[in-house]
């Protein structure tokens, strides 16, 4: 008898190790192995006995799960419907193998991508990954075949591979998941971008918050140095910096700095870290590289739609049913990933917003179901896709509260470089606990004061207040050095414009001052 | 072995690396559960420093505190996604039954995000949590 349990932080959260202790006692003759997630987080603790799935599994359930009685029975899980309709490329192997087992890595197709880059060479990897349409999926989406081919023309002694893995925003895990699950496969992907831009050495930043995954990347990283040699990887432990996933900042923590926004240019590819020409990546771009080389660019670039080409990670959180990793092509619909997907809300209510996109992303509210995952049909409609995060929050739900902690999250964590950001997000919470109080029937004392020529001498009215809201975040959007400051105004601006009753103001107000 | 002796020991454990000073906060920082004046000090000799670089430094980031907690540390998410989930109202809950018997601590995100509340005590994470539960594991520190 086989039976596999998830060894993965969230399955460990919910209770896995105590269920397979159990499982050791009731069947001493089992091959217990402990597996990656499958990603279906709702099911978790999920013990996969012969193939067939037990979920969420408790320790009183063993006895049940034994005898093949158990009512918790989901059937084969991979013909699952929430597995069966997804395209999982980078997650092909998460449920499936043993994170740090090399030969479960090399029956899986590990390393093939790896001795493809070695017989092709540079200008043909970098042309392979162009092909494939790959674009950052740290947030920004930049074509990572542009960014290669950069620093790999650009001339230098020493080069760097960072891989971004401060995965900070609420409502993503996949980076996580990865690292963690298949830990190879982004040692891999980092090997062959050190091939392609002629670097022979890789740091890993990952956030202090992920212990499993830090453990698991260091055993990793010693159990294939000689396979990945001449190329070396280290793993640099973040403290606690939000700020520190944007790549500049992440660049100055490597150095042993504040995390504090450098101004770009110079762009990190040319001078990044101790100003040599560095890739900077995302856990998920570097991970998406091992199929692409193994499988050709076309392979790859067949899933998506538009310019957003192959598969998105889209990790579904917050208030849903069915929370847990869905990779897929672009182009499927936000209400497809809520509703059919995720199954609505867990608690039973109607949603009210979906934040995409982490504490950056726009709330969109049901309206919004149609758009695409897709870059550009979010940036068109006023959001973002970020790293692929979905958070769904039912009608329970105070958008003046949740626009409040966007602008408390940015003033948290601000590296405090530039000013739109660092005091910016100070004024905004004012603005917001004000426009919570009803507006301000008397004057400022400050602002009555003789020397503040231009500011109003009588209360404010909501009207008043939510004007200046929305300059100021004009001002942060494009006034800040990087994403934090420049992108707060997202949450902000989108809760205003879509529930403006939650701020006490009428809808026409509403759209005259924005 | 002496609190110096200690600091000799995890700076030179990292004396290969490019970039050292935050590994070595981060292993003063777990071996102390602090980074005190002290060991700026010393840092900043062993590593050719000024004392306000470092202090730049240790100041900028979350992890690293200025005293050792006295009780256990129980980090609370409170990002968006465990706050879809309940975890302001779970945070009002166990205020009560947190009192002397640990530290609370707001993060913001373990990446649990389809599972909340979620909560790390010490290096172990714990998910579903409602206050029953939590007040149950607080209760058992």
């Amino acid at each position: 008898m086989r039976i596999a349990i998830s060894d993965d932080a969230l399955a460990l959260a919910c209770g896995a190790d105590a269920v397979a202790k159990a499982m050791a006692q009731a069947a001493p003759d089992a091959d217990i192995i402990r597996v990656s997630s499958w990603g279906m987080h709702w099911l978790e603790p999920l013990v996969e006995v012969d193939g067939v799935g037990y979920g969420p599994a408790t320790v009183d359930d063993v006895a049940a799960i034994l005898d093949g009685s158990s009512s918790l029975n989901i059937g084969r899980i991979p013909d699952h419907p929430f597995i069966a309709k997804q395209q999982r490329l980078t997650f092909a192997r998460a449920g499936i193998t043993q994170p740090l087992d090399l030969e479960d890595y090399q029956a899986t197709d590990g390393w093939l991508g790896l001795a493809k880059a070695r017989e092709l060479g540079p200008d043909a990897i970098i042309e392979t990954v162009t092909e494939s349409g790959l674009r950052g999926r740290g947030g920004a989406g930049f074509p990572a075949g542009i960014k290669w081919k950069t620093v790999a023309d650009t001339k230098g002694p020493k080069k760097y591979i960072v891989c971004n893995a401060d995965e900070g925003d609420s409502g993503t895990f996949a980076d996580r998941m990865l690292m963690e699950g298949d830990p190879y496969c982004l040692i891999e992907g980092m090997a062959i971008a050190g091939l392609a831009v002629g670097a022979d050495k890789g740091y890993i930043y990952v956030r202090s918050e992920y212990p499993h995954a830090i453990a698991k990347l260091n055993a990793a990283i010693q159990a294939s140095a000689d396979i990945v040699a001449p190329f070396d990887i280290e793993v640099r432990v973040g403290a606690g910096a939000y700020v520190c996933g944007e790549e500049t900042s992440l660049l100055e923590s490597l150095e042993g700095k504040r995390g504090e926004v450098r101004a770009k240019p110079p762009l990190p590819a040319l001078e990044g870290l101790f100003g040599k020409p560095t890739v900077v990546n995302n856990v998920l771009t570097l991970a998406a590289v091992p199929y692409i080389l193994a499988n050709g660019a076309k392979a790859y670039a067949d899933y998506g739609m538009g310019r957003s080409r192959g598969t998105m990670p889209i990790q579904l959180a917050g208030n849903l049913k069915y929370g847990g990793l869905f990779e897929t092509a672009f182009g499927i619909t936000l209400g497809e990933l809520v509703n059919d997907i995720g199954g609505g809300t867990q608690s039973g209510r109607p949603v009210k917003a979906v934040q995409v996109g982490g504490p950056l992303g726009a709330y969109h509210p049901p309206g919004d179901f149609h758009l695409p995952f897709d870059y550009e049909a979010f940036t068109a409609a006023d959001g973002l896709i970020g790293h692929g995060g979905i958070v769904v929050f039912d009608e329970t739900a105070d958008m003046l509260s949740q626009a409040h902690f966007a602008m408390e999250f940015c003033a948290a964590e601000s590296c405090g470089k530039c000013t739109p950001c660092r005091l910016g997000s100070v004024r905004g919470m004012e603005v917001l606990d004000r426009i919570k109080a009803g507006g301000r029937a008397a004057a400022d004392p400050v602002e009555i004061l003789p020397q503040m020529h231009n500011a109003p001498k009588q209360g404010r009215s909501i009207d008043d207040e939510l004007s200046l809201i929305s300059d100021l975040c004009e001002t942060m959007k494009f006034g800040s050095l990087c994403a934090l400051g420049g992108f707060t105004p997202y949450p902000v601006m989108s809760a205003i414009e879509h529930w403006p009753e939650d701020f006490g103001a009428r809808a026409d107000m509403v759209k005259e001052n924005l | 072995m002496d609190k110096t002796a200690n600091l000799e020991a995890i700076v030179a454990a990292h004396s290969g690396r490019e970039g050292p000073l935050l590994p070595i906060l981060n292993d003063i920082q777990g071996a102390f559960g602090c980074v005190d004046e002290d060991a700026k000090r010393y840092l900043a000799g062993a590593l050719n420093l000024s004392r306000a670089e470092v202090h730049g430094v240790v100041s900028f980031y979350h992890d690293y505190k200025s005293k050792p907690a006295k009780l256990p540390v129980l980090k609370l998410c409170r990002a968006e996604a465990c706050q879809a989930r309940g975890c302001d109202a779970l945070a009002a809950d166990i205020a009560a039954a947190a009192k002397g018997k640990c530290e609370i601590e707001t993060v913001y995100c373990l990446g649990l995000c389809s599972v909340g509340p979620n909560a790390m005590i010490e290096q172990t994470v714990h998910a579903r949590l409602d206050g029953p539960t939590l007040t149950k594991l607080i209760e058992a520190l």
